[in-house]
Protein backbone atom coordinates (compact mmCIF):
# COMPACT_ATOMS: atom_id res chain seq x y z
CA UNK A 1 0.00 0.00 0.00
CA UNK A 2 1.61 3.30 -0.65
CA UNK A 3 1.11 5.70 1.84
CA UNK A 4 1.10 9.66 0.44
CA UNK A 5 -1.83 10.18 2.19
CA UNK A 6 0.42 11.64 5.09
CA UNK A 7 1.81 14.57 2.95
CA UNK A 8 -1.42 15.79 2.34
CA UNK A 9 -2.33 15.18 6.60
CA UNK A 10 0.72 16.76 7.25
CA UNK A 11 0.02 20.08 5.14
CA UNK A 12 -2.95 20.97 6.68
CA UNK A 13 -2.04 20.34 10.42
CA UNK A 14 1.03 22.81 9.56
CA UNK A 15 -1.14 25.24 7.92
CA UNK A 16 -3.20 25.13 10.74
CA UNK A 17 -0.84 25.73 13.23
CA UNK A 18 0.48 28.56 10.97
CA UNK A 19 -3.07 29.93 10.65
CA UNK A 20 -3.37 29.87 14.65
CA UNK A 21 -0.17 32.16 14.88
CA UNK A 22 2.66 29.33 15.82
CA UNK A 23 6.28 29.54 14.88
CA UNK A 24 8.08 28.25 17.32
CA UNK A 25 6.76 24.78 18.99
CA UNK A 26 8.20 22.74 22.18
CA UNK A 27 5.96 20.01 21.65
CA UNK A 28 3.34 19.14 19.16
CA UNK A 29 0.78 16.43 19.49
CA UNK A 30 -1.81 15.31 17.21
CA UNK A 31 -4.69 12.58 17.60
CA UNK A 32 -5.31 10.60 14.90
CA UNK A 33 -7.94 7.94 13.80
CA UNK A 34 -6.56 4.32 13.38
CA UNK A 35 -9.41 4.05 10.66
CA UNK A 36 -7.34 5.01 8.41
CA UNK A 37 -3.93 3.42 8.91
CA UNK A 38 -1.69 6.57 8.97
CA UNK A 39 1.62 5.87 8.96
CA UNK A 40 3.09 8.01 11.72
CA UNK A 41 6.94 7.86 10.57
CA UNK A 42 6.43 8.82 7.41
CA UNK A 43 3.85 11.45 8.84
CA UNK A 44 6.17 12.78 11.55
CA UNK A 45 8.47 13.09 8.14
CA UNK A 46 6.48 14.91 6.67
CA UNK A 47 4.92 17.79 9.44
CA UNK A 48 8.67 18.27 10.21
CA UNK A 49 9.49 18.65 6.25
CA UNK A 50 6.40 20.90 5.98
CA UNK A 51 7.10 22.53 8.60
CA UNK A 52 10.68 24.13 7.82
CA UNK A 53 8.70 24.72 4.35
CA UNK A 54 6.69 27.11 5.98
CA UNK A 55 8.70 28.29 7.86
CA UNK A 56 7.58 26.82 11.59
CA UNK A 57 10.04 25.66 14.30
CA UNK A 58 8.55 22.14 15.62
CA UNK A 59 10.37 20.24 18.59
CA UNK A 60 8.89 16.92 19.78
CA UNK A 61 6.13 15.58 17.92
CA UNK A 62 3.82 12.86 19.39
CA UNK A 63 1.43 10.75 16.92
CA UNK A 64 -1.64 9.17 19.56
CA UNK A 65 -3.95 6.52 17.90
CA UNK A 66 -7.78 7.37 18.51
CA UNK A 67 -9.40 4.18 18.88
CA UNK A 68 -12.61 3.27 16.23
CA UNK A 69 -15.75 3.34 17.92
CA UNK A 70 -19.05 3.29 15.30
CA UNK A 71 -22.34 3.40 16.60
CA UNK A 72 -25.42 2.03 14.56
CA UNK A 73 -27.92 5.35 14.34
CA UNK A 74 -30.72 2.87 14.32
CA UNK A 75 -30.27 0.28 17.21
CA UNK A 76 -27.83 1.39 18.79
CA UNK A 77 -25.49 -1.00 19.01
CA UNK A 78 -21.42 0.36 19.00
CA UNK A 79 -18.31 -1.94 17.78
CA UNK A 80 -14.93 -1.39 16.73
CA UNK A 81 -13.07 -2.63 13.50
CA UNK A 82 -9.51 -3.10 13.70
CA UNK A 83 -8.71 -2.25 10.49
CA UNK A 84 -5.60 -4.47 10.23
CA UNK A 85 -8.18 -7.24 9.82
CA UNK A 86 -9.32 -5.21 6.37
CA UNK A 87 -8.84 -6.46 3.08
CA UNK A 88 -5.89 -4.42 1.61
CA UNK A 89 -7.84 -2.68 -1.56
CA UNK A 90 -10.63 -1.74 1.32
CA UNK A 91 -7.75 -0.82 3.90
CA UNK A 92 -6.52 1.50 1.09
CA UNK A 93 -9.78 3.07 0.35
CA UNK A 94 -10.53 3.61 3.23
CA UNK A 95 -7.14 5.37 3.79
CA UNK A 96 -8.20 8.12 1.37
CA UNK A 97 -11.62 8.71 1.90
CA UNK A 98 -12.33 6.97 5.39
CA UNK A 99 -16.45 7.58 4.29
CA UNK A 100 -15.46 4.63 1.69
CA UNK A 101 -15.87 2.61 4.80
CA UNK A 102 -20.06 2.63 3.95
CA UNK A 103 -19.74 1.03 1.11
CA UNK A 104 -18.33 -2.02 2.24
CA UNK A 105 -19.58 -2.59 6.15
CA UNK A 106 -22.95 -2.45 7.92
CA UNK A 107 -24.19 -2.50 11.41
CA UNK A 108 -23.05 -6.46 12.41
CA UNK A 109 -26.64 -6.58 14.72
CA UNK A 110 -29.50 -4.88 12.54
CA UNK A 111 -27.67 -4.59 9.01
CA UNK A 112 -28.38 -1.01 8.37
CA UNK A 113 -26.23 1.29 6.52
CA UNK A 114 -27.31 4.09 8.82
CA UNK A 115 -24.06 4.07 11.64
CA UNK A 116 -21.67 7.20 13.17
CA UNK A 117 -18.06 6.80 13.16
CA UNK A 118 -17.99 8.65 16.54
CA UNK A 119 -14.55 8.59 16.95
CA UNK A 120 -11.15 6.92 15.00
CA UNK A 121 -11.63 8.82 11.78
CA UNK A 122 -9.09 11.71 11.53
CA UNK A 123 -7.50 14.56 13.14
CA UNK A 124 -9.55 14.95 16.32
CA UNK A 125 -7.24 16.92 18.59
CA UNK A 126 -4.11 19.27 18.00
CA UNK A 127 -2.47 20.15 21.08
CA UNK A 128 0.94 22.79 20.83
CA UNK A 129 3.24 23.23 23.45
CA UNK A 130 5.42 26.34 23.22
CA UNK A 131 8.57 27.29 25.21
CA UNK A 132 5.84 29.87 27.29
CA UNK A 133 3.12 28.31 27.43
CA UNK A 134 0.97 25.48 26.95
CA UNK A 135 -1.92 25.87 24.41
CA UNK A 136 -4.50 23.09 23.48
CA UNK A 137 -6.01 24.85 19.57
CA UNK B 1 -9.74 19.45 23.32
CA UNK B 2 -11.71 20.08 20.08
CA UNK B 3 -10.21 21.70 17.25
CA UNK B 4 -11.43 24.97 16.01
CA UNK B 5 -11.70 24.15 13.02
CA UNK B 6 -10.84 21.59 10.13
CA UNK B 7 -7.19 21.63 9.65
CA UNK B 8 -7.92 20.05 5.93
CA UNK B 9 -10.37 22.97 4.86
CA UNK B 10 -6.97 25.15 4.77
CA UNK B 11 -5.17 22.67 1.81
CA UNK B 12 -8.47 22.45 0.23
CA UNK B 13 -8.46 26.11 -0.55
CA UNK B 14 -4.52 26.52 -1.16
CA UNK B 15 -5.00 23.58 -3.85
CA UNK B 16 -7.93 25.50 -5.32
CA UNK B 17 -6.56 28.42 -5.28
CA UNK B 18 -3.93 27.75 -7.78
CA UNK B 19 -6.68 27.10 -10.30
CA UNK B 20 -7.47 30.03 -12.27
CA UNK B 21 -11.10 29.18 -12.67
CA UNK B 22 -13.36 26.77 -10.46
CA UNK B 23 -17.36 26.41 -11.20
CA UNK B 24 -19.25 24.44 -8.75
CA UNK B 25 -22.50 23.53 -10.48
CA UNK B 26 -25.22 23.22 -8.37
CA UNK B 27 -29.09 22.46 -8.95
CA UNK B 28 -31.62 22.76 -6.21
CA UNK B 29 -33.90 20.64 -8.28
CA UNK B 30 -32.64 16.86 -9.37
CA UNK B 31 -32.81 15.53 -13.01
CA UNK B 32 -31.71 18.79 -14.87
CA UNK B 33 -28.52 17.51 -16.33
CA UNK B 34 -25.85 18.68 -14.07
CA UNK B 35 -23.49 16.08 -14.76
CA UNK B 36 -23.97 16.01 -18.27
CA UNK B 37 -23.45 19.71 -18.41
CA UNK B 38 -20.37 19.48 -16.14
CA UNK B 39 -18.83 16.79 -18.16
CA UNK B 40 -19.49 18.67 -21.95
CA UNK B 41 -18.06 21.83 -20.74
CA UNK B 42 -14.90 19.77 -18.91
CA UNK B 43 -14.53 17.56 -22.00
CA UNK B 44 -14.55 20.08 -24.53
CA UNK B 45 -12.43 22.64 -22.97
CA UNK B 46 -9.69 19.94 -22.70
CA UNK B 47 -10.03 18.92 -26.38
CA UNK B 48 -9.64 22.46 -27.12
CA UNK B 49 -5.96 21.77 -25.01
CA UNK B 50 -6.72 23.65 -22.18
CA UNK B 51 -5.77 22.07 -18.76
CA UNK B 52 -9.25 21.12 -17.36
CA UNK B 53 -10.17 18.88 -14.35
CA UNK B 54 -13.71 17.32 -13.37
CA UNK B 55 -14.46 16.65 -9.90
CA UNK B 56 -17.74 14.29 -9.07
CA UNK B 57 -18.73 15.42 -5.53
CA UNK B 58 -21.92 12.84 -6.10
CA UNK B 59 -20.79 10.51 -3.69
CA UNK B 60 -24.09 8.62 -3.55
CA UNK B 61 -25.18 8.85 -7.47
CA UNK B 62 -22.34 9.18 -8.94
CA UNK B 63 -22.45 9.25 -13.02
CA UNK B 64 -19.70 11.50 -14.45
CA UNK B 65 -17.88 7.94 -14.76
CA UNK B 66 -21.00 6.66 -16.93
CA UNK B 67 -20.75 9.61 -19.20
CA UNK B 68 -17.43 9.26 -20.04
CA UNK B 69 -17.52 5.54 -20.74
CA UNK B 70 -15.61 4.76 -17.80
CA UNK B 71 -15.72 1.68 -15.05
CA UNK B 72 -14.69 1.97 -11.42
CA UNK B 73 -11.91 -0.89 -12.45
CA UNK B 74 -10.84 1.78 -15.13
CA UNK B 75 -10.07 4.59 -12.66
CA UNK B 76 -6.54 5.05 -11.35
CA UNK B 77 -4.83 7.55 -9.72
CA UNK B 78 -1.27 8.16 -9.11
CA UNK B 79 0.10 9.06 -5.78
CA UNK B 80 2.51 12.05 -4.99
CA UNK B 81 2.18 13.98 -1.61
CA UNK B 82 -1.69 13.44 -2.19
CA UNK B 83 -3.73 11.82 -5.35
CA UNK B 84 -3.08 12.98 -8.36
CA UNK B 85 -6.32 12.57 -10.56
CA UNK B 86 -7.03 10.38 -13.32
CA UNK B 87 -6.67 11.27 -16.73
CA UNK B 88 -8.85 11.09 -19.74
CA UNK B 89 -6.74 12.46 -22.31
CA UNK B 90 -5.89 15.66 -21.49
CA UNK B 91 -9.22 15.92 -18.55
CA UNK B 92 -7.66 15.53 -15.01
CA UNK B 93 -10.85 13.44 -13.50
CA UNK B 94 -11.58 12.71 -9.79
CA UNK B 95 -14.16 10.17 -8.84
CA UNK B 96 -15.24 8.03 -5.45
CA UNK B 97 -16.43 4.95 -7.44
CA UNK B 98 -12.56 4.53 -7.63
CA UNK B 99 -12.88 4.06 -3.72
CA UNK B 100 -16.35 2.14 -3.73
CA UNK B 101 -16.05 -0.14 -6.61
CA UNK B 102 -19.39 2.30 -7.72
CA UNK B 103 -21.07 0.29 -4.84
CA UNK B 104 -24.50 1.40 -2.98
CA UNK B 105 -23.29 4.54 -0.85
CA UNK B 106 -25.71 5.92 1.43
CA UNK B 107 -23.80 9.23 3.72
CA UNK B 108 -25.79 10.89 6.48
CA UNK B 109 -25.16 14.65 6.04
CA UNK B 110 -22.16 15.26 7.61
CA UNK B 111 -20.37 12.10 6.63
CA UNK B 112 -20.59 13.53 3.40
CA UNK B 113 -19.05 16.88 4.33
CA UNK B 114 -16.31 15.14 5.88
CA UNK B 115 -15.69 12.79 2.74
CA UNK B 116 -15.64 16.43 0.82
CA UNK B 117 -13.36 17.98 2.61
CA UNK B 118 -10.95 15.04 2.88
CA UNK B 119 -11.25 14.57 -0.70
CA UNK B 120 -10.77 18.51 -1.63
CA UNK B 121 -7.32 18.52 0.88
CA UNK B 122 -5.65 15.23 -0.87
CA UNK B 123 -6.10 15.17 -4.55
CA UNK B 124 -3.77 17.28 -6.41
CA UNK B 125 -5.20 19.41 -9.11
CA UNK B 126 -1.83 21.08 -10.39
CA UNK B 127 -2.08 23.63 -12.49
CA UNK B 128 -5.34 23.75 -14.15
CA UNK B 129 -7.36 26.44 -15.72
CA UNK B 130 -10.86 25.08 -15.56
CA UNK B 131 -11.99 22.92 -12.46
CA UNK B 132 -16.03 22.08 -12.58
CA UNK B 133 -17.22 20.53 -9.74
CA UNK B 134 -19.91 18.39 -9.83
CA UNK B 135 -22.66 18.17 -6.77
CA UNK B 136 -25.40 16.30 -5.85
CA UNK B 137 -28.85 17.75 -6.65
CA UNK B 138 -30.40 19.62 -3.98
CA UNK B 139 -28.53 22.34 -1.19
CA UNK B 140 -27.38 20.63 2.02
CA UNK B 141 -24.01 19.59 4.01
CA UNK B 142 -21.76 19.49 1.04
CA UNK B 143 -23.67 22.42 -0.66
CA UNK B 144 -23.31 24.71 2.05
CA UNK B 145 -19.38 23.48 2.47
CA UNK B 146 -18.57 24.92 -0.72
CA UNK B 147 -20.68 27.65 -1.15
CA UNK B 148 -19.66 29.38 2.28
CA UNK B 149 -16.06 27.55 3.38
CA UNK B 150 -14.77 28.08 -0.05
CA UNK B 151 -16.47 30.92 -1.52
CA UNK B 152 -12.90 32.67 -1.82
CA UNK B 153 -11.55 30.60 -4.55
CA UNK B 154 -15.07 29.29 -6.57
CA UNK B 155 -17.57 30.47 -8.46
CA UNK B 156 -21.44 28.86 -8.92
CA UNK B 157 -22.45 27.80 -12.04
CA UNK B 158 -26.24 27.24 -11.80
CA UNK B 159 -28.03 24.42 -13.87
CA UNK B 160 -31.93 24.37 -14.79
CA UNK B 161 -34.46 23.25 -17.19
CA UNK B 162 -37.32 25.45 -18.62
CA UNK B 163 -39.78 23.69 -16.40
CA UNK B 164 -41.40 26.23 -14.02
CA UNK B 165 -40.47 23.58 -10.65
CA UNK B 166 -37.10 23.79 -11.66
CA UNK B 167 -37.20 27.15 -11.99
CA UNK B 168 -39.37 28.24 -9.33
CA UNK B 169 -36.35 25.61 -7.19
CA UNK B 170 -33.92 27.62 -8.44
CA UNK B 171 -34.86 31.21 -7.54
CA UNK B 172 -34.47 29.77 -4.05
CA UNK B 173 -30.79 29.09 -4.96
CA UNK B 174 -29.88 31.99 -6.38
CA UNK B 175 -31.27 33.79 -3.19
CA UNK B 176 -29.04 31.64 -1.13
CA UNK B 177 -26.52 32.47 -3.34
CA UNK B 178 -26.77 35.91 -3.40
CA UNK B 179 -26.62 36.10 0.52
CA UNK B 180 -23.77 34.34 0.63
CA UNK B 181 -22.37 37.45 -0.87
CA UNK B 182 -21.59 35.41 -4.87
CA UNK B 183 -21.89 38.41 -7.24
CA UNK B 184 -20.79 36.68 -10.29
CA UNK B 185 -23.11 34.12 -10.38
CA UNK B 186 -23.81 32.02 -13.99
CA UNK B 187 -26.89 29.96 -15.20
CA UNK B 188 -26.82 27.04 -18.26
CA UNK B 189 -30.51 26.36 -19.20
CA UNK B 190 -30.70 22.97 -20.23
CA UNK B 191 -32.81 21.23 -22.53
CA UNK B 192 -34.16 24.65 -23.60
CA UNK B 193 -34.45 27.55 -26.12
CA UNK B 194 -33.41 30.19 -24.97
CA UNK B 195 -36.62 31.11 -23.06
CA UNK B 196 -34.77 31.93 -19.17
CA UNK B 197 -32.27 34.22 -21.12
CA UNK B 198 -34.09 37.01 -20.20
CA UNK B 199 -35.62 35.84 -16.79
CA UNK B 200 -31.86 35.02 -15.44
CA UNK B 201 -30.11 38.41 -16.54
CA UNK B 202 -32.47 40.26 -14.50
CA UNK B 203 -32.26 38.48 -11.70
CA UNK B 204 -28.68 39.92 -12.09
CA UNK B 205 -27.24 36.32 -13.10
CA UNK B 206 -24.85 35.80 -15.75
CA UNK B 207 -26.54 33.39 -18.50
CA UNK B 208 -24.09 31.31 -19.90
CA UNK B 209 -26.59 29.93 -22.86
CA UNK B 210 -28.85 26.84 -23.64
CA UNK B 211 -28.63 23.17 -24.71
CA UNK B 212 -31.59 22.75 -26.82
CA UNK B 213 -33.02 18.96 -25.74
CA UNK B 214 -31.36 16.28 -28.55
CA UNK B 215 -31.24 12.30 -27.49
CA UNK B 216 -27.92 12.44 -29.21
CA UNK B 217 -26.76 13.30 -26.31
CA UNK B 218 -28.19 10.20 -24.35
CA UNK B 219 -27.06 8.34 -27.23
CA UNK B 220 -23.45 9.48 -26.95
CA UNK B 221 -23.49 8.45 -23.32
CA UNK B 222 -20.16 6.53 -22.87
CA UNK B 223 -18.73 7.54 -26.17
CA UNK B 224 -16.09 10.13 -25.90
CA UNK B 225 -16.14 10.61 -29.84
CA UNK B 226 -19.35 10.79 -30.02
CA UNK B 227 -19.66 13.52 -27.18
CA UNK B 228 -17.44 15.30 -29.16
CA UNK B 229 -19.05 15.20 -32.06
CA UNK B 230 -22.49 16.82 -31.16
CA UNK B 231 -24.73 18.58 -33.24
CA UNK B 232 -25.11 20.79 -30.27
CA UNK B 233 -21.54 21.64 -29.33
CA UNK B 234 -21.52 25.25 -30.68
CA UNK B 235 -23.91 25.65 -27.66
CA UNK B 236 -21.18 24.38 -25.72
CA UNK B 237 -18.14 26.03 -26.82
CA UNK B 238 -19.96 29.32 -26.68
CA UNK B 239 -20.55 28.78 -22.88
CA UNK B 240 -16.83 27.92 -22.44
CA UNK B 241 -15.82 31.38 -23.71
CA UNK B 242 -17.86 33.19 -21.52
CA UNK B 243 -16.77 31.00 -18.86
CA UNK B 244 -12.94 31.24 -19.19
Amino acid sequence: MSLVHEWALAESIVLYIKQQGYASIKKLRVSIGVLQSIDKEILEYALRELAHEYGVKIGEVELVDEYLLLKCSICGFEWSINPGEISEDVREAVHFIPEAIYAYYRCPRCGSLDYNIVKGRGVSEITVETHERSSPT
Amino acid sequence: MRLMSDPRLLRALKTLSGIRHVYVVLSSKGGVGKSTISTLLALYASSRGIRSGLLDLDFVNPSTHIILGLRAEDIKYDEEKGIIPHRVGLLSYFTIVAYTRDLPLALRGENARSALRELLSIVNWGELELLLIDTPPGISDEHLELIYALRSVVKPLVVTTPSRLAWHSILKLIEILHSAGYRELYLVENMGNGELRYLTEKLGVIYLGYLPYTRQIENSIGSLDMLLQLDVKTHIEEMLVRLL
